[in-house]
């Protein structure tokens, strides 16, 4: 099993969930494939999409929802 | 046909020394936020310090070159890839027909400058290529690029690739800035605890910091002193009778969230500005993500005059070390 982190590619503010009613875009224990929205981060006024690059099975989500995140930090990590 | 967009990154635009002369009418500088780096981009590829380059915005675009061309990326540390491959940032790169050209996470600083050797050549309006995002005009067809843009090239005098920025004139991208300001025209509004409150705390860029203007959070609020509602003036004790607004000018609207107005500001309105920050700070502003702490630092007009000689020596200092 290969552990890969998933990176965010912006910095902003990254959020678990399309809005504050909605369910997370993805939970623990979940499978994923490539391309699945992951989160969004917010910068400029604008939502940008975060993207899984590799599909698998989430095993850890190492931001909450609104913290600040930095361009290359790592978001989930995920096991394929 | 020279350079294809094939992902335009977060906010990609055409932008140059900027448009002087009509803020009157309402029409900003716009421009590239960090004019220093931007000149060195161009110095480094052998082209005029004033021809227009792209500013890359925290994510940088994917770009397919058409034709042979020396490129060179300053400014925010996004390492350039071509095919794929890591090149050196600050440095006058070779670039081949039919490679591509990508960019790697954003490691430091907000934007950085890819100039082309011949420039990017957009129509002039106005006098610069600058695009005015909220005008709709000028740069490529007045917005920031798209997938499928292809961007013309002017024609260059050949140069050389392989020259770099020497280390010691290449930009200071730090997390937290000291932002040195004029105080004026409006802080009599604003207590004097107050105003030393605002000039104490530590401020954090908010996600919405764009080429308007440069949100911060995280400081107290302003506490205004009393007042009657001037006739023409809103009903908030922030609001003013309208007033022109210098770029790096900090209104605070509500007294809430100071906004530095930076390159493609509107020239007026009725809030009032505790403050205006010095011409030579503005290039770090430029530079600084959401999350980068600031503190703004009081001076007065001599030591903001001293700061804007020291800039322009340090860019003749730039021009002399890149010179043909």
């Amino acid at each position: 099993m290969a552990r890969h982190e998933l990176l965010s590619p912006l910095p902003g503010t990254f959020y678990r969930r399309p809005s504050p009613e909605a369910p997370p875009f993805v939970a623990v224990g979940q499978t994923i494939a490539a391309g699945t929205v992951v989160g969004l981060v917010e910068v400029m006024k604008t939502f940008n999409e975060v993207q899984a690059e590799t599909g698998g099975t989430v095993v850890e989500i190492l931001v909450e929802n609104e913290d600040a995140v930095e361009a290359g930090q790592a978001l989930l990590i995920v096991e394929a | 046909m020279a350079i294809e967009v094939i992902k335009p990154g977060l906010a990609t635009s055409v932008q140059d020394a900027g448009r002087s002369g009509y803020y009157h009418l309402g029409i900003p500088p716009s421009g590239a936020l960090d004019q220093y780096s931007f000149r060195a981009a161009n110095l480094l590829v052998g082209n005029d310090e004033g021809a227009a380059v792209l500013e890359l915005t925290m994510l940088g675009p994917e770009l397919a070159f058409r034709r042979d061309a020396v490129i060179a990326v300053t400014g925010a540390v996004m390492t350039p890839k071509l095919d794929g491959v890591a090149q050196a940032c600050n440095t006058a790169l070779a670039v081949k027909a039919g490679q591509v050209l990508s960019f790697d996470f954003l490691k430091g600083g907000a934007r950085a400058y890819l100039a082309v050797a011949g420039g990017i050549d957009v129509p002039v309006v106005l006098g610069s290529r600058s695009t005015y995002g909220l005008g709709a005009f000028g740069g490529h067809q007045g917005r920031k690029l798209a997938a499928g843009d292809v961007l013309p090239i002017g024609a260059g005098t050949p140069v050389r690739a392989g020259r770099s920025l020497d280390p010691a004139l290449q930009p200071v991208l730090e997390k937290a800035v000291e932002l040195r300001v004029v105080p004026g025209l409006y802080d009599h509004r604003v207590t004097r605890a107050s105003m030393e409150a605002f000039y104490a705390d530590t401020w954090s860029v908010a996600p919405e910091a764009d080429r308007i203007g440069y949100r911060y959070r995280g400081g107290r609020p302003l506490e205004f002193v009393a007042r009657t509602q001037p006739f023409g003036a809103g009903s908030d004790p922030s609001n003013i009778v309208d007033a022109c607004y210098p770029i790096g000018s900090i209104q605070v609207p509500a007294g809430l969230e100071p906004i530095v107005l930076h390159r493609d500001a509107v020239s007026g309105g009725g809030y009032m500005m505790v403050g205006t920050v010095i011409s030579a700070d503005l290039d770090r502003i430029g530079q600084m993500q959401p999350n980068h702490k600031a503190r703004f630092v009081v001076v007065d007009l001599a030591a903001a005059l001293a700061a804007r000689a020291e800039r322009r020596a340090r860019l003749d200092r730039l021009r002399a070390s890149l010179a043909l």
